[in-house]
């Protein structure tokens, strides 16, 4: 027991990546013996996560839970990992969303083992981004999490998926690359990657002084733009987000909801953890042009996703319109670090992190759940299909609300903190955010009215495309999303507080 | 330590050879056996000697010395540090896998391995094996290379001999000439040496410990250091001198092959640092920038070049220029961190490109072709050796929780420290190679099996698969625990570093 | 006069001496089928005189005898027993050539050069070696032409017999204005007159080119290299192999010896032009060797550019530098024997001399494609056999003695060397024969050449990597000279 107390953290990481090798040695053509196998596996990973929630101390500043272990002494790396309120929640929110998606792959049946290999091992890369306290560490498991994504994409995904997944690696390979150079930099400087260590030291350092020839300020600089680009391929902030349309449609239903629903978040962890307390005044020079790329992100993504005729494609554009929020609050946060309206549009964006990251994997699931049985994303052939599927659309309903921001449901607790953190500190860019707010949900009402409702398309009616209600595995993986939307938009606070207080002490 | 394990090692190749060649010329299975036999003796030996190496104590360790000509100060001196020891460890792997792959079953289908003459082909396999662990383990210039030519001819029979028949004649020629040259050209170098220190401190020595004090003026080392280090580079496979290795590397047969760039290449590096840098410091540091100058073009070009490779061996041949150029990107930084990675690289991508090439091997003895259009849908035909590629393919991408990674990241961290363009320009490459290796492997290992194809291809053999297994050990063990081979190589740095005035 | 010393000093003479006459006295009474056995009988003879010399001959600190026509010291006795061994080994070579072989008159005929070539390397004076050259060389123009049916034979033994009278008659020329300059022949005196006198440097420039020109015949450097390939390619193979070891290797030990001793002191200007004369043999010698497709002309080439090599020791006029000549010569005595040995098993099943007819060898008889490896390899330089020793030697001597340019072009040579070496070797292990049958055709050996090829074989395994003993001796010839 005691084991497991003090290597909490370490259990979260590995228990995938050890369930994945497991796997490895089970008999072939077992495709039941490894859904549920991965499924109970994943599972694990989430409980000690509640575990790790409810005994964390939100009253605290810094990291908890900390653990280090000897890695590659010679260059100064350490395995070093901890939790504080912003990671734990990308934590839970991992290890919420994996099982889930594990449960909506039960329909997958083309090569299973290594289907369910390639998920364990994405998800220990995840998380070990999130939970890492070194530099090295965090890029090691940055990477380790790209190859897993790059063979769900191109192995079970539908008809484009060459493309869509060489062009996810390229861009994310491209943009690391920024973000490897400028770790070795760093590392070269300092001697070790020890993230603690490392705010006060690159903090302290001498703006009047040289470093490696240049100014150091000219060095933070280039670093600054090193690291962001990085995450802003990630996010996707536009306009580096054209490898997500094509990845997010082409990818399988599950591979779709992790990348939406957590991938997408690293960027923006990358910008709270590494970016805002590395390179504060940086970042307040440049937060200016973060929030154009935000806003824009945010209208042109709702623009686009208006004008989709596929359904997930949609849905793959209101990701870049709600990810744009999250940089909208980053930004103002950067802007005006330290205020009050700042930790409110911080509060927000780290919410929203969180909310998107349901309602978006809810939304693929659902988008999934009807091409499994039409086996088409064409918009235009659905049409008045509530009748036939009254749970299914009211489901879809639920899930859509969340994600145009109706009060009630999360999307609007965090939209709206954003909104009202940033108006004081960028009070044009919020207001042309509105307009894309506007317009996500002229975008969201367009998909449900062109799916459920409007004249019944008889192809779907009868016969062998008869449509097919949703059923009881696919009801369990919707139904701890829509709880949890439920109850955040209606009492945010047990997951505000931890925000709110990670938040504070950031700065 | 009184056995004298570093001489049972590198001769017990030599001793195999001269058994098998007296063996009758039909009896080709207990050629085979006699040689997986002393291949898996010296594999255990140099696992022994590697448990057994005291990682945290400084200088050579297995020392042994016999006087061979004291007149002229030639002695046998044996003995390894931190960055020969996982060299002589490799080699020790690399041999022994060689021997698995090229064992040869008479299928009709299927040409794999060695079918004509095997009793040859493991003498003279052997007879190199002996040269390159020779020269790992010398600390007698002489002898060093005296090891080192060994190793050059057996090259040129190996490949004209059982190679690809349509390039085989020029590429052994071309290789063996090109090394050839370079390696005398050190030998002017070397024996200039030689007789310098004998005016400067009156002593009569090819021995290396001794040489390092033998005072070389820094006009000597200015102008001396650039034979000694290219005459050896050449064969370490840089830029512009590697044009000998894609087609050494694509004419070779597949045992070959793995040596060729698996091994021989780190023996130019490894000779190149021990003789040029450790002897010729003040050298080193004078010319270090054209090192690294070259050694990027080397990692970018390579990288290029594999790129647009429609021949899958050449791909793996030149990607083997792009990874040898960071070998020596390392060793131009003089630096603990760039020393360091290059020490763990020569490791890293000898096992990483061994594994490539008998994984290409085994494709080509059944599809009988190695033209990547043509190929698809491998996985469906042999899944173990398509994971073994795309753990080698991760291992060159450096992909983080592979020893690939472990190597280039320090290298990377060196260069940081001397020259940052350097380091953003050979960044360059690792998306380029990410770019050629997940293309390639999705176009050969996985899509559509060509029709052709269907129904005579076999899966590979046992032994195969332990060749491939124990490769993949090697790259996934030094990936997540480095401190089985980091602290180690360290040692080694730090005493380079010593040499170097204690930068 | 005839002390003991003096004695032991002629004592492998009087042995092969003694030889010769129970030869010529036995061989009568053997019938014609018998007579190869003059082979065993001669080999035999001579390894047992090796011993009895080795054992009884030694020399102590180098002393002049028989009235100062002989120096009886190291450099000579470790020559003499190379040349005795590389008879014994002719020997059974020759025993298996019909037209030459089994005729007594042949090892008798190779023995008389064997006394010449001993008094070669010993002697000490003009005169002496003047008859000691030519008592070496006569017995040679006959064995050359022994084949009197075979064109080329012939023509061999001709231009030898041509070209050596008249260059050996320049040489005499040589030695007489020598003799008028000094007045006298001893060479050691000669060395002390030279030193005291007052020889200008052309004189003695002049003096140096004419004996030169007798010397640079006999080891063939450029441009007195004209007959070596026609005489290597029509004489019997044995022969040519005795021609190109012994003969050579004799005519280095009067250079050595002559240059050395006598002329040290004009020492900076023969170098020169002796290491001019090296890189223009090596060079041409290897040039030439290029676009052969005859192996015995092949190897006449190759032969002449290792003489090129074995100058520059020559050239280094230093303790290492003597050494290092005696220590190649050693070793390239028993590669080159070992390699027209080879050529003569092969010819004399297949009656083939060109490169093309050595397809597929190594399949039709294994330890011979083995033993051809060893001899080429070590002939380009490759370690672990005895060439790629010799060859660094003689590069460290030229360096210690400041010539890096000839140790460059030495080793770009060696660079040409090794590409047709190789290419030689390709026939032999990559192309096949016509028909793919090798097995049918193979290339059996008889004991004499089991036993020659063997102990060759080895021989140059052993210099190549046991090399400290031979070594020490040469070290301990070179020793002598200073």
């Amino acid at each position: 027991m005691n084991f497991i107390d003090t290597h909490l953290l370490s259990l979260i990481l590995f228990v995938p990546a050890l369930a994945a090798v497991i796997i490895l040695f089970l008999p072939n053509g077992e495709n039941k013996l490894f859904h549920w196998f991965t499924l109970g596996a994943s599972l694990i990973p989430f409980v000690l996560s509640l575990v790790v929630w409810f005994r964390f101390d939100a009253t605290q500043s810094g990291f908890q839970f900390e653990e280090a272990y000897v890695w590659y002494e010679a260059i100064g790396s350490s395995f070093h990992l901890g939790v504080d309120g912003l990671s734990l929640t990308m934590v839970l929110l991992t290890t919420l969303l994996t099982p889930l998606a594990i449960l909506a792959s039960f329909s997958i049946s083309d090569r299973v083992k290594a289907y369910m290999m390639l998920f364990l091992f994405l998800e220990t890369g995840m998380l070990g981004v999130f939970m890492a306290l070194d530099l090295l560490i965090f890029f090691v498991f940055w990477e380790v999490g790209l190859v897993p994504m790059f063979f769900l994409i191109n192995q079970w995904g539908s008809a484009n998926r060459n493309y869509a997944s060489m062009k996810f690696l390229i861009y994310t390979m491209g943009g690391s690359l920024g973000l490897l150079l400028a770790i070795q930099m760093l590392g070269v400087l300092f001697g070790h990657f020890d993230l603690v260590r490392l705010y006060e030291g690159w903090n302290s350092l001498d703006p009047t002084k040289t470093l490696l020839g240049l100014p150091v300020s000219t060095v933070k600089a280039i670093a600054f733009w090193a690291f962001t680009i990085a995450f802003a391929v990630k996010v996707p902030v536009w306009p580096f987000h054209t490898w997500l349309p094509d990845a997010h449609t082409e990818a399988p239903t599950a591979g779709s909801m992790i990348l939406a629903g957590v991938l997408l978040k690293l960027g923006a962890y990358g910008f709270l953890r590494l970016i805002l307390p590395l390179y504060p005044n940086e970042a307040r020079i440049f937060a200016g042009a973060l929030a154009v790329l935000a806003t824009a992100a945010i209208v042109f993504g709702a623009f686009a996703a208006y004008a989709q005729t596929d359904f997930k494609r949609l849905v793959a554009y209101s990701s870049v319109n709600h990810m744009g929020f999250v940089v909208l609050g980053i930004a103002a946060a950067a802007f005006a670090a330290g205020t009050n309206d700042a930790t409110i549009a911080l509060n927000g964006a780290i919410l929203q992190m969180f909310n998107h990251g349901l309602s978006a994997a809810g939304m693929f699931f659902l988008v999934g759940v009807i091409y499994e049985r039409t086996h088409t994303r064409d918009l235009g052939k659905f049409g008045g299909l509530f009748p036939l599927v009254p749970v299914y659309g009211g489901i879809l309903i639920f899930t859509s609300m969340a994600s145009l921001g109706l009060p009630g449901l999360n999307g609007f607790i965090s939209e709206f903190l954003v909104v009202r953190g940033a108006w004081p500190i960028l009070p044009i860019y919020t207001a042309i955010s509105m307009l894309g707010l506007l317009f996500t949900g002229a975008y969201i009402l367009k998909g449900i009215k062109q799916v459920l409702h409007g004249p019944l398309n008889e192809h779907w009616a009868r016969g062998e495309h008869k449509l097919t209600e949703i059923n009881t595995r696919e009801i369990l993986v919707m139904v701890p999303l829509m709880a949890l939307i439920l109850w955040i938009g209606i009492w945010p606070a047990w997951i505000l507080n931890v925000i709110n207080n990670a938040v504070v002490k950031l700065f | 330590m009184n056995f004298p394990v570093l001489s049972v090692i590198t001769f017990t190749p030599m001793v195999a050879a001269v058994l098998i060649l007296l063996l009758p010329a039909q009896r080709k299975n207990e050629a085979r056996a006699v040689a997986l036999a002393a291949a898996t003796f010296a594999l255990i030996l140099s696992l022994w000697t590697y448990f057994n190496y005291d990682q945290a104590a400084a200088g050579y360790q297995f020392v042994e010395k016999y006087n061979w000509l004291p007149v002229l100060g030639i002695s046998l001196h044996f003995g390894v540090d931190g960055i020969s020891m996982p060299l002589v460890l490799l080699t020790g792997v690399v041999m022994f896998t060689g021997v698995l792959i090229s064992w040869g079953d008479d299928h009709p289908h299927v040409m794999a391995g060695i079918q004509d003459r095997p009793r040859e082909f493991f003498a003279f396999l052997f007879i190199l094996a002996s040269g390159v662990l020779g020269v790992f383990v010398s600390l007698d210039l002489f002898m060093l290379f005296f090891f080192y030519e060994i190793a050059v001819f057996p090259m040129y029979l190996l490949i004209v001999i059982w190679g690809w028949i349509e390039t085989r004649e020029y590429a052994a020629m071309k290789l063996t000439l090109y090394l050839f040259i370079g390696s005398v050209v050190s030998l002017v170098g070397v024996l200039v040496m030689y007789w310098i220190q004998y005016q400067n401190t009156g002593l009569l020595s090819f021995d290396m410990l001794q040489m390092e004090q033998a005072g070389f003026s820094q006009t000597f080392q200015n102008i001396w250091f650039l034979p000694v280090f290219f005459g050896f580079a050449v064969l370490g496979g840089i830029w512009p001198f590697h044009n000998w290795s894609p087609d050494g590397h694509v004419a070779a047969p597949t045992a070959v092959s793995m040596f060729h760039a698996g091994v021989l290449m780190k023996l130019g590096a490894f000779a190149a640092l021990r003789v040029g840098i450790m002897l010729l410091p003040q050298g080193a540091q004078t010319w270090s920038w054209l090192i690294m100058a070259f050694a990027a073009i080397a990692v970018v070009y390579g990288a290029y070049i594999a790129f647009v490779q429609m021949d899958f061996k050449y791909m793996v041949g030149f990607s083997s220029v792009s990874h040898m150029g960071l070998v020596m990107l390392g060793f131009s930084t003089l630096n603990q961190q760039g020393l360091l990675g290059s020490g763990v690289q020569m490791f890293s991508h000898g096992v990483m490109t061994a594994l490539f090439f008998a994984v290409v091997g085994m494709i080509y003895d059944r599809a009988h072709t190695r033209q990547i259009p043509e190929l698809g849908g491998i996985n469906k035909i042999m899944p173990f050796a398509t994971i073994g590629f795309i753990i080698g393919g991760l291992v060159s991408m450096g992909m983080p929780g592979f020893s690939g990674f472990v190597a280039e990241f320090p290298i990377f961290m060196g260069v940081w420290g001397r020259q940052w363009l350097v380091a953003v320009i050979a960044s360059i490459s690792i998306v380029i190679t990410a770019a050629y290796i997940m293309r390639n492997i999705r176009q050969v290992f996985f899509g559509e099996l060509p029709e052709k194809f269907e129904g005579h291809l076999t899966d590979v053999t046992v032994l195969d698969k332990v060749a491939i297994a124990v490769l993949c050990f090697f790259m996934v063990v030094i990936g997540l625990f480095p401190r089985f081979m980091v602290p180690m190589v360290q040692t080694g740095v730090e005493n380079i570093l010593r040499l170097l005035g204690g930068q | 006069m005839f002390t003991s010393t003096a004695f032991a000093s002629i004592l492998p003479e009087i042995l092969i001496l003694i030889l010769g006459i129970l030869l010529l006295i036995v061989e009568p009474f053997w019938k014609e089928d018998q007579r190869r056995n003059a082979g065993w009988f001669t080999a035999g003879g001579l390894l047992l005189a090796m011993v009895i010399s080795f054992l009884f001959g030694q020399p102590g600190q180098p002393v002049a005898t028989l009235g100062g026509m002989v120096r009886f010291d190291w450099l000579g006795f470790f020559f003499k027993l190379l040349f005795m061994f590389a008879g014994a080994v002719t020997a059974l070579l020759l025993m298996e050539n019909e037209k030459v072989g089994q005729r007594g008159e042949a090892y008798l005929l190779m023995l008389a050069s064997l006394i010449g070539m001993n008094l070669m390397a010993s002697s000490a004076d003009l005169v002496m070696l003047y008859l000691a050259i030519e008592t070496t060389s006569i017995p040679l123009y006959v064995l050359s032409g022994f084949m009197l049916a075979d064109e080329k034979s012939t023509e061999a033994g001709f231009k030898y017999l041509l070209f050596g009278a008249l260059t050996s008659t320049i040489m005499l020329y040589g030695f007489s204005l020598l003799f008028g300059f000094t007045g006298t022949t001893n060479i050691y005196q000669l060395a002390d007159m030279l030193q005291s006198g007052d020889l200008s440097l052309v004189a003695a420039f002049g003096v140096l080119a004419l004996i030169l020109v007798g010397i640079g015949f006999k080891v063939s450097i450029v441009p007195f290299h004209f007959w070596a390939p026609d005489v290597y390619e029509g004489a019997p193979t044995p022969v040519a192999g005795f021609l190109s070891t012994a003969s050579k290797a004799a005519g280095f030990a009067v250079l050595v010896r002559l240059f050395f001793v006598a002329f040290p002191n004009f020492a900076p200007s023969w170098t020169l032009a002796l290491a001019i004369l090296s890189a223009v043999t090596m060079t041409v010698g290897n040039l030439l060797a290029l676009p052969q497709t005859n192996i015995k002309r092949l190897l006449a080439f190759s032969s002449i550019s290792h003489a090129g090599y074995v100058l520059i020791g020559a050239v280094a006029l230093s303790q290492l530098g003597a050494a290092s000549v005696v220590f190649y010569l050693a070793a390239y005595i028993l590669t080159n024997l070992l390699a027209f040995g080879i050529v003569m098993a092969f010819s004399r099943i297949t009656g083939l001399e060109d490169l093309k007819d050595y397809a597929g060898m190594s399949r039709r008889s294994p330890w011979l494609g083995l033993m051809m490896l060893a001899a080429f390899l070590s002939l380009a330089g490759m370690p672990p056999f005895g060439g790629f020793v010799a060859k660094v030697f003689v590069f460290a001597a030229g360096i210690q003695a400041g010539y890096v340019w000839l140790v460059v072009i030495g080793i770009l040579n060696s660079i040409i060397g090794v590409y047709y070496y190789l290419n030689a070797l390709k026939y032999v292990y990559l192309y096949r024969m016509p028909e793919q049958d090798e097995e049918s055709h193979p290339v059996p050996l008889t004991h004499p050449y089991i036993i020659a090829l063997g102990v060759l074989a080895i021989g140059v395994i052993l210099i190549g990597t046991v090399f400290a003993p031979w070594f020490s001796w040469s070290d301990a010839a070179a020793l002598n000279l200073f």
